[in-house]
């Protein structure tokens, strides 16, 4: 669609206007409530519309005092460490099971190859309420089991428990960014690193890894990114002690919602900003990769 | 290879000496193993902490263990009683029905069943509970009174342990020697006590009464002639404590749900109840699960559709702009996707308030009056809108991919062959976009019957799914076979949808984020 043709009919540059005028609009319906909690989040009312001060772009209208009741609420900062405590380590697991099942899986011969990848996606295919509920019942099992038999403290527990959680959940995304990369990966390099009489883990670390890092960042984004974001299964696995940041924002707006909510989706904003900006890094970079060598 | 070619050249060898063929399939085996072996840590650690304990979920939508395991007499008993015939069971059920209840109350174990059998019958819960605060005060001691007249030795634990160890005995009082064990280890396990050191209970003596009135003949000194005996009817006993054991419902409900293994959570997860007569559909107003599932098919379908109509669009422009405009516009698409559930869910809470910014700035341009502000939240209304806007990515993503693989060419040459703009899309685009609606549909769908937060938040109580109620009955009810029900039907559901996705453009071809 490079522009419309001169010899285009009345008819045809109307419709060829009001189309770009409707995809136009689904553009703003789609970015529009992203945005605008940005301007509300400022607000120096405890009001969740725009005041009149606001709309007249004056100073007084706005404010930092919802951040600063962010980093001061006690509530908040147990939710935001918490969060940052548990999404990198489920990344990490998930990221480090993985990768090697990936490499397993893309090898060329795997015996029940499509029931393996059924199973190691299906936490991203069941939904989450009943993932949850399931894992409600088995890790309460659990954590008794650790308290009582191995004499483990609560607290590790609560942790322990909500990060397998997480990790589960994250997996399938891995598998599936990580087989991606490796099907574009060329095998006879891993073939020519043994010939060269390096062992399978020199070969992996100094050959392999070096290629596929992009696939397999990608992946431990999403892995991080489904943690981070994540909250049916934490509320039902987790304590009050594990409560993370959508956990708080989820009881926050389901019981009384205090504008403090504006300051941490606007935070959350630009932390999705900076992964969409990793991410599209990425891809130009492998997109580079590919178009220097081809095939 | 022929074995004739075989024979006359001999097999071709590897250059350790063995033949290549042997040599090849070893080479593979190892393979497969070394591949197995990267995959095996992953396999255990989602079948351990994921697909088992999901099915050990789904298994709680059949089981039934508490009440045959904490009414192990009754139970027994009650499938000879026929309801029909609008008695209450015989004097023997509610003496079989006194040991248990005893002994369930002991164990604190009776509000536990009750509770389970309420889900069933309301009103058993508090009958449970208040029957098992009179049940230890049962007029059953009269029968410990006059055996232990007849007997002295009756007071001792340690004979009574003597005479239950003795195989004769038991035979000779098979009730007796049931009620005895029952009390032996409760008296172990909840007391912490040696059972030798205490006298048995009422209802152990109880049983030694109804043994001997049967005609037992157990050896002396047990053998007490009972015939003289003043006695109690225990199903008086229990009319006393609440007159309502005398209806046959509790037993109706007891002897139907007497089994390890239910249908009944399933029956009631499609609106329907277990009667004398097989399984029967309830009654109009009593249907709210499958009216529930009902809506969320609806919304997730009127979801679904309002995404076709508005992903379609936008994909085909994303797909035939220029790559650099493109891909500034695919942010606008990939940003929200990237942005965090709670925070979408957020958003439109704020705007789609009745002081909020969408009422705001219509009463502003005078669409509404300001006393007439649009209901657009906690309804389906707010549903529909936030779970549009959520879900809409996954149905741009799959369409642009396809979309992005149809040549431009095809429409210029329809339309060179005489074909109208109208024709042209429809007959020549858009069938090779299809498996691009299918695939984004399908995804949006299955997610979408799935949803728990957002029709949590924003849906109020008419836009609610299924999820929500399986939450509900999980951390407020506490029905949890009938949560399993409802979380295997849904699940059900969503896999027969994926296996079609499945089909349609395969599970490890998921487009991620582009």
């Amino acid at each position: 669609m490079s522009g419309i043709p001169i010899y285009a009919s009345a008819g045809q540059r109307v419709w060829y206007y009001s189309f770009r005028v409707i995809c136009g609009l689904v553009f703003f319906f789609l970015i529009a409530p992203v945005l605008v909690i940005i301007p509300l989040s400022f607000n120096a009312q405890d009001f969740f519309t725009f005041t009149p001060e606001m709309l007249r772009l004056d100073p007084a209208g706005y404010s930092l005092k919802h951040y600063q009741d962010f980093f001061s609420n006690s509530d908040w900062q147990l939710a935001m460490a918490n969060s940052l405590k548990i999404a990198p380590l489920a990344t990490m697991l998930s990221v480090g099971l993985g990768t090697l099942a990936a490499i397993g899986l893309s090898q060329s011969h795997v015996p029940f190859r499509r029931a393996i990848m059924a199973i190691l996606i299906s936490p991203m295919i069941v939904p989450l309420i009943i993932s949850a509920t399931g894992m409600f019942f088995f890790y309460t099992k659990l954590g008794l089991w650790m308290e009582d038999t191995l004499g483990v403290s609560k607290s590790f527990t609560g942790y322990f428990k909500v990060v397998l959680a997480h990790a589960a959940l994250g997996i399938p995304f891995v598998i599936i960014t990580v087989t991606a990369t490796l099907t574009g990966f060329d095998q006879s390099l891993t073939r020519a690193a043994a010939s060269m009489g390096a062992g399978p883990v020199r070969t992996f670390f100094r050959v392999q890894m070096p290629l596929i890092l992009p696939g397999v960042i990608s992946g431990a984004l999403f892995a991080f990114i489904t943690s981070f974001d994540e909250v049916v299964v934490v509320l039902f696995v987790g304590s009050a002690a594990q409560k993370t940041l959508p956990w708080q924002m989820f009881i926050g707006l389901r019981e009384q919602i205090s504008p403090t909510i504006l300051a941490v989706a606007t935070l959350l904003v630009v932390v999705s900003i900076m992964l969409l900006t990793t991410l599209e890094i990425l891809r130009r970079r492998s997109e580079r990769l590919r178009g220097l060598s081809p095939g | 290879m022929t074995d004739a070619t075989q024979e006359t050249s001999g097999p071709i060898v590897a250059a350790d000496g063995r033949p290549l063929r042997q040599s090849l399939n070893r080479a593979l085996r190892r393979q497969k193993i070394r591949a197995l072996l990267l995959i095996a840590p992953l396999l255990a650690f989602i079948m351990v902490s994921f697909v088992i304990p999901i099915g050990d979920m789904l298994f709680r939508s059949v089981e039934n263990q508490i009440v045959p395991e904490t009414l192990p007499r009754t139970t027994a008993l009650l499938g000879d009683w026929d309801p029909d015939l609008g008695e209450p069971p015989p004097e023997a059920v509610f003496a079989a029905f006194y040991t248990d209840l005893v002994l369930a109350e002991e164990r604190k174990l009776h509000t536990r069943l009750g509770s389970r059998l309420n889900y069933e019958n309301s009103g058993v819960a508090s009958l449970f509970r208040a029957t098992g605060r009179d049940v230890g005060r049962f007029d059953t001691d009269i029968y410990t009174d006059q055996l232990v007249a007849a007997v002295p030795d009756l007071e001792d634990g340690a004979k009574w342990a003597g005479w239950m160890a003795e195989p004769p005995v038991r035979d000779a009082l098979p009730q007796t020697a049931d009620a005895y064990d029952g009390w032996a280890q409760m008296v172990a396990e909840v007391h912490n006590a040696d059972p030798v050191t205490r006298q048995p209970a009422d209802f152990v003596f109880a049983a030694l009464y109804r043994d001997l009135a049967a005609g037992a003949a157990p050896p002396p000194p047990l053998d007490v002639d009972v015939g003289g005996f003043e006695t109690v009817s225990i199903r008086d006993q229990f009319a006393a404590s609440d007159p309502k054991w005398l209806d046959t419902g509790v037993w109706r409900t007891m002897r139907a749900y007497a089994g390890p293994l239910t249908n009944g959570y399933f029956l009631n997860a499609v609106d329907m109840m277990k009667s004398a007569d097989g399984p029967r559909v309830r009654p109009e107003n009593e249907r709210i699960y499958l009216t529930l599932f009902l809506r969320t098919m609806k919304m997730s379908l009127v979801i679904t559709g309002l995404c076709i109509l508005l992903g379609y669009p936008v994909a085909w422009i994303l797909a035939n702009l220029p790559l650099r405009s493109a891909n500034l516009l695919m942010i606008l698409v990939l940003l929200p996707f990237w942005t965090s559930l709670l925070v979408r869910t957020s958003a439109w809470k704020i705007l789609l308030q009745q002081q909020g910014v969408i009422n705001d700035l219509l009463v502003g341009i005078g669409l509404v009056g300001d006393g007439s502000r649009l209901e657009l939240i906690n309804n389906s209304t707010g549903t529909i809108i936030a779970m549009t806007h959520i879900l809409l990515p996954f149905m741009i993503l799959p369409l642009y991919s396809v979309m992005k693989t149809i040549p431009p060419s095809y429409l210029r040459a329809a339309k060179s062959l005489g074909a109208n703009d109208w024709t042209a899309f429809w007959r020549v685009y858009f069938p090779q976009s299809a498996p691009g609606v299918g695939a984004g549909s399908i995804l949006v769908f299955i997610l979408a019957i799935g949803y728990y937060i957002t029709p949590e938040l924003v849906g109020g109580t008419k836009g609610v799914f299924i999820s929500n109620r399986i939450a509900f009955h999980i951390s407020s009810s506490l029905n949890w076979g009938l949560a399993a029900a409802l979380g295997t039907i849904l699940l059900v559901m969503v896999l027969v949808l994926y296996w079609a996705y499945d089909k349609l453009v395969g599970i490890d071809n998921v487009k991620l984020g582009g």
